[in-house]
């Protein structure tokens, strides 16, 4: 397949920046796929898996906030996070689950609270099931 | 008379000689933590790069004026993120970038969202509008932190609250120089570039208002991020630089009186064996 320039930055740093030959990201309105010669494009970022093909290979990452452009024919990829399936802890992603629950279980929570424990909750079953690789 | 000279002439050494440890001291801690400052820098510098850069180009080739992120409106009331130190003895750092809000400021109506405890008092003492002391220590802001300062004042300015939004930091420049910076966050301004020549449509998923409406607050977020990096970085450069002339101008002082002190001493003793032979 026809490669096209990607790159991935995150605060944290350039993660990624080369040749890919297929991107599919999740989008806030849903999964958009990403091939060469793509028209120029610009979306916001959900919560959720992405796809990187290179080489041939395919790799997985958890994806969160941030966005994705494309500007003639270069992918620029924005994240909040942005974590390989292979470098994900799941043991963390785990533990932060039971926080979110614990407190989406308690009775008195604010609502401010709610919405922080369910992203958490949303962000931490993203990083489970990438790093999982369901 | 000479000997209460030599005397305090001792005293004063020695408290000289403990301000050029502690002077010292610090020097050391702020050249350890510039090293950090700096290397988060590096890792985080692509990131604002290349946010800038696509916020522009979509900025440029936008002609849906929708989004009220890129009109600008009659200015009534102006919003300022001031990013200042939480502590002093940083030199010119603190003072510098202080100035430069309040001169921008100048007679508009203006409220402030002060980052860092000295920029909390200088506020304070000048009577200017705070939006938020939650932010005093600028030490202890994360990322997260950030994003939910920007997703406040992305809010508020939607609400009409301030009609635009500047952040004033200090630029890293080097080691050895720092500058105090303005950069307007919103409305989003076209900066002057060369038009590409190619005409550009943007496919806008879902639509231009939405896009813009979940891309602003992210793309502020990450501004005041590297911003604050950059501040902070900027902060031990100046206060290494400040302690360590510190420290030679202890130094200087302290070879001075040594030399002061060892011509009293001098003075002293030969005073004595003067009087001794004239005694004889």
């Amino acid at each position: 397949m026809t490669p096209f320039p990607l790159k991935i930055v995150t605060p944290d740093g350039l993660i990624f920046d080369g040749q890919a030959e297929e991107l599919v990201v999740r989008t806030t309105s849903g999964d958009l796929g990403i091939l060469a010669g793509h028209i120029n494009c610009v979306a916001p970022l959900g919560m959720g898996r992405a796809t990187v093909v290179m080489e041939g290979k395919r790799r997985y990452a958890a994806c969160i906030g941030g966005m994705v452009s494309v500007v003639n024919g270069a992918v620029t990829l924005v994240p909040t996070t942005f974590e390989w399936a292979e470098s994900i802890d799941a043991a963390r992603a785990e533990a932060s689950l039971q926080r979110a629950e614990a407190i989406l279980h308690k009775k008195d929570t604010t609502d401010t609270e709610l919405k922080l424990a369910q992203a958490r909750l949303h962000r931490a079953l993203v990083r489970k099931s990438v790093a999982s690789g369901k | 008379m000479a000997g209460v000279s030599t005397k305090e002439i001792k005293n004063r050494i020695r408290s000289m000689e403990s301000t050029k440890q502690i002077t010292k001291a610090m020097e050391m801690v702020a050249a350890s933590k510039l090293r950090r400052a700096q290397a988060q820098i590096q890792n985080s510098r692509p990131y604002f790069e290349i946010l800038r850069d696509t916020i522009d180009d979509i900025v440029e080739n936008n002609h849906d004026f929708s989004s009220p992120y890129l009109t600008g409106r009659p200015v009534k009331k102006v919003a300022y993120i001031v990013i200042a130190g939480d502590r002093g003895l940083a030199g010119g750092y603190n003072s510098n970038v202080l100035k430069l809000a309040l001169s921008h400021i100048g007679s508009k109506e203006a409220v402030v969202l002060p980052i860092g405890k000295k920029a909390v008092d200088f506020f304070r003492s000048k009577h200017i509008e705070i939006l938020s002391d939650n932010y005093a220590v600028a030490a202890d802001i994360s990322i997260g932190g950030c994003f939910s300062v920007a997703k406040q004042l992305s809010q508020l300015f939607r609400s009409g609250q301030f009609d635009e939004v500047y952040v004033v930091y200090t630029d890293f420049v080097s080691v050895l120089s720092q500058t105090p910076a303005i950069m307007q966050l919103l409305p989003l301004v076209r900066e002057d570039r060369k038009p590409q020549g190619v005409s550009r449509d943007f496919l806008y998923e879902p639509d231009c208002t939405e896009v813009f409406e979940r891309i602003v607050p992210e793309y502020l977020g990450g501004i005041l991020y590297g911003a604050l990096c950059e501040s902070r970085a900027a902060e031990q450069a100046a206060r290494r630089t400040a302690m360590d002339s510190a420290t030679s101008n202890a130094e200087d002082m302290i070879a001075d009186l040594s030399l002061k002190f060892n011509r009293a001493r001098q003075a002293a003793i030969t005073q004595e064996i003067t009087e001794i032979v004239a005694g004889s």
